[in-house]
């Protein structure tokens, strides 16, 4: 079991407040993303739920147990660190029974935990190694095998792909989706990074300044965002954003329209601009239009490989259907 | 960055560090101020009561005040900026690609490694003895009159003593920071037309900035008190007396617990002055 | 600053460097030497370097004269003692101001370095009257104490430093994976941090062994440490250049036979893990 109540949890730092009082219910077996641009509290929240900050009102609960004054081992909760912390002077196997040995596991028992920890995440064979002669990808295992062993009721993950380079992180990216899979265990995932909260999450909670601004599963927040916070910061490149006379003709103070959600053809469009840089990805091409009329730079996303370079004149169509309309507060309308 | 319990553990953790040098500091010193406001002469009568600023005026008009305060200046400020420019310069030279750095290394530290009261002996008779020391051997080789080198060049003679152990010191603190200067710091001042002295005034000096304070405070704090030297070497005559080595004569050879407590005192403010003027600096430095 | 240099400048680098070298070395040398001379030897003009009749007669005098061992044995005493008992106290303070840091951190730790200035020779009557009134004078017990409470603030500062250089995660990492506040200590910031207690301890101990204004005056025959045997040499009668080389000689190898064999922690614990 590991469900996770936040109560009416703020927390404050001398005079600085990072967390304004906050609801969150996190269900047992549920992958949970905390996304949100740096500084947003969403490391702070975390940090709150493992106990490794104290919270300065509001209660938490595992279970439905207050777990708010309980010391971080005693939470049940696994925690696996941005810069992994392996322990440097312990072998990879040592390092995976460390909290084993503080809880007093019998060694017959340790040992079995290990080996299969260690033949699930493929680290067998260097679980005589000290984390310094491992690679990037293999420490972050470790780090891995030291949560799984505990048997936790739930895993906090703290942007642990930040330290790796882009290919292995789409790797990691799918073992720790795999992991979820076959454990079913509540996890708890903080990234900056939209791209791992979509593609991994049950359930994503976007985090402003410490504010909840949404939470919802991945394509709830790509379909309906609830404001210009959440439409800009979920989806890649990111949603085009008008006001003026264009978005008075929908009746609303700011409309949105996503890159992909616009028709580009050579001929004349509802807008029409000229290129200005063209990113041709083979799958798809990027474009930045300007001289449309708008205040505004377009960006449009266009399958496959098209043709135009820059300075070419382009008619840019949204489909209506995908328009977003935000009111003068910034928060959605229809 | 923590929790309240580990806050309360930290205050417990730093406790006995911080209660035992406060007693450490407190305690000697409210009996120092007292006994400085007493007449009190362990072998003639003891505590003979109360004498409220005698002794203070005493020891500051007492003819040997000023030329105390003034040689404990000289010997460290004299020992520091030999040891910074020759560590700098040493330091500079040691970071040079050469053969056998490692043993040149050892034996620039060695010096550190000998007890004061070993190198003032060794320096005050092997060396400095005006009839067989070896610098009367080398001056007579030259035909040159041999210096009696604790008397007439007395001060001069402790700073060399002084500055021979502490060159090690400040020369491995400013060789590490050398050795940490970015090389391609240089090689883009070299691409902007820097000439070797410009380099070093504009690029090397600013980096050993964190590194000369360090060497100054730690220096410091250890050439305010040095004793050995000075006991074994001259026992304070010929105008090495530092105003440490005033105090314990007077509580010592002349037995006066009362007059010297008062100079304790002074050397307490005088250390303070020190001590606050290079705090400030220190507490600066120690951010970057 | 790896580059490609002639040959010819390296040349002269080194030469330069070994004549330095050998120059601020030559003291240690020359006394090393004379210790193995007659008396008469060791006066003579021109001064003999090395052909003369090696002897060990010195040291035999020197042991016979003052007993050697036991000055040796109040040293490592003293400064092993103080040193070891001044990290078991620091390890705990510095672990608080480095990863449980308050606003007075920085300020503690000033004032720490600031007792290092109290002038001693200011409560120097004061101590030996407390010492007096605890039996500790002449005692290896309390000089240990004494050389412990001078050498802490070093220790903190320089344990401070070095704990500094760890990451807070991996003590988080180890207080969720369920370790106490003192297993996290002794398991896993200890182990990390050899090094630099390593070369705290060697600073700390050699500090000690050549601290001389405490040992000097608070010692007479029991606890005497090897700073007060050298010191009965300076008396006139002691004044035999090959003894007194002999006797400094033996007062100070064991400092550069260990300095020698720990020269890579000795030459991190001398910049006082303050300059990188």
């Amino acid at each position: 079991m590991g469900q996770i109540t936040l109560q009416q949890v703020t927390k404050t730092f001398g005079n600085v407040e990072v967390i304004p009082p906050l609801d969150l219910t996190i269900e047992d077996g549920e992958f949970t993303v905390f996304v949100g641009p740096s500084g947003c509290g969403k490391s702070t929240l975390l940090r709150l739920i493992a106990g490794l900050e104290d919270t300065t009102s509001g209660k938490i609960l595992v279970d439905g147990n207050d777990a708010t004054s309980v010391p971080p081992a005693k939470r049940g909760l696994a925690m696996v660190f941005q810069s992994y912390a392996l322990y440097p002077h312990m072998s990879v196997r040592k390092n995976i029974a460390f909290p084993m040995r503080m809880a007093g596991v019998p060694q017959d028992e340790q040992e079995q935990r290990i080996e299969q920890a260690a033949t699930a995440l493929n680290l067998t064979d260097y679980l005589e190694r000290k984390p310094g002669q491992l690679s990037g990808g293999q420490r972050q295992r470790v780090a891995i095998g030291r949560a799984i062993v505990r048997e936790p009721e739930a895993f906090l993950f703290d942007e642990p792909l930040s330290n790796l380079d882009a290919a292995l992180r789409v790797g990691m990216r799918l073992e720790i989706s795999g992991l979820h899979n076959r454990l079913q265990t509540t996890m708890i995932y903080v990234t900056h990074d939209q791209v791992e909260a979509m593609t991994m999450a049950d359930k994503i909670v976007v985090l402003r300044a410490g504010y909840v601004e949404q939470v919802g599963s991945p394509l709830e927040l790509y379909r309906t965002p609830r404001n210009l916070f959440v439409a800009g910061f979920i989806g890649s490149p990111k949603m085009n954003f008008i006001e003026g006379t264009e978005a008075k003709k929908h009746n609303t103070a700011t409309i949105g329209i996503r890159p992909e959600h616009i028709d580009v053809t050579n001929k004349k469009g509802v807008w029409n601009g000229k290129v200005g840089v063209a990113e041709h990805l083979g799958s798809d091409t990027f474009f930045h239009v300007h001289d449309t009329g708008l205040a505004e730079t377009l960006t449009v996303r266009a399958p496959g490989d098209v043709s135009l370079r820059h300075g070419d004149p382009i008619g840019l169509t949204p489909r209506t259907d995908q328009i977003h309309k935000f009111n003068a507060e910034g928060l959605r309308v229809n | 960055m923590a929790t309240t319990h580990s806050r309360i553990a930290a205050r417990f953790m730093l406790a006995p560090a911080v209660v035992l040098l406060l007693g450490w500091m407190l305690v000697p010193l409210i009996m120092t101020l007292w006994f400085s406001f007493r007449k009190y002469l362990p072998l003639r009568g003891g505590d003979l009561g109360w004498v409220g600023f005698d002794n203070y005026v005493r020891f500051v008009s007492s003819s040997a005040f000023w030329p105390s305060v003034q040689t404990t200046l000289v010997i460290v400020g004299g020992v520091l900026i030999i040891t910074v420019v020759l560590g700098i310069l040493l330091a500079l030279l040691l970071d040079q690609p050469m053969w056998g750095q490692g043993i040149v290394r050892i034996l620039v530290i060695a010096p550190f490694f000998v007890m004061p009261t070993v190198s003032a002996l060794v320096w005050k008779n092997i060396f400095m003895d005006p009839v067989n020391g070896l610098f009367a051997h080398l001056w007579k080789f030259f035909g040159a009159t041999p210096i009696e080198w604790l008397s007439q060049a007395s001060i001069q003679s402790i700073i060399l003593i002084v500055s021979w152990q502490w060159l090690p010191f400040a020369t491995l603190i400013l060789l590490t920071a050398v050795q940490s200067l970015d090389g391609e710091q240089i090689e883009a001042s070299e691409m902007d037309g820097a000439k070797p002295l410009q380099r070093f005034f504009y690029i090397i000096l600013p980096h050993l900035a964190r590194a000369i304070t360090i060497v100054v405070l730690i220096q410091t704090i250890f050439l305010l008190s040095i004793f050995a030297e000075i006991f074994v070497t001259t026992g304070g005559a010929f105008g090495t007396k530092t105003l440490s080595y005033l105090i314990f004569q007077r509580v010592l050879e002349s037995q006066n617990v009362g007059l010297g407590s008062a100079g304790g005192i002074y050397a307490i403010i005088l250390a303070n002055i020190v001590a606050i003027f290079l705090m400030r600096i220190v507490g600066k430095n120690l951010d970057a | 600053m790896a580059r490609d240099v002639t040959n010819n400048r390296k040349i002269i680098n080194t030469a330069a460097a070994w004549a330095i070298g050998l120059l601020i070395f030559f003291p240690i040398l020359w006394t090393i030497l004379t210790s193995f001379k007659t008396e008469a030897q060791a006066i003579n003009d021109p001064p003999l370097f090395l052909f003369f009749d090696w002897t060990l007669e010195n040291y035999a005098v020197v042991q016979e004269r003052s007993n050697y061992g036991r000055f040796l044995w109040n040293s490592i005493m003293i400064a092993g003692g103080s040193t070891v008992l001044g990290i078991i106290i620091a390890i705990p303070a510095a672990w608080s101001m480095a990863f449980v840091p308050s606003k007075r951190t920085k300020d503690i730790l000033l004032w720490m370095l600031s007792t290092k200035m109290l002038p001693a020779v200011g409560v120097l009557y004061p101590i030996y009257l407390i010492f007096i009134q605890f039996g500790l004078l002449d005692s290896v017990l309390g000089l240990t104490v004494v050389l412990m409470l001078i050498n802490l603030p070093i220790i903190v500062w320089m344990l401070y430093t070095y704990f500094r250089e760890i990451p807070g995660e991996i003590l988080e990492a180890a207080r969720m994976d369920g370790a106490s506040l003192s297993s996290e200590i002794l398991y896993v910031l200890t182990p990390m941090a050899i090094p630099g207690i390593a070369s705290t301890l060697l600073l700390n101990f050699i500090l000690a062994w050549n601290e001389a204004f405490w040992t000097l005056n608070l010692t007479a025959a029991k606890a005497a440490p090897l700073t007060a045997f050298i010191a009965s040499y300076s008396s006139p009668e002691g004044l035999f250049y090959a003894k007194l080389s002999a006797a400094s000689t033996m007062a100070i190898l064991p400092i550069l036979i260990l300095g020698w064999f720990s020269q890579k922690q000795l030459v991190r614990g001398l910049t006082f893990g303050a300059v990188k």
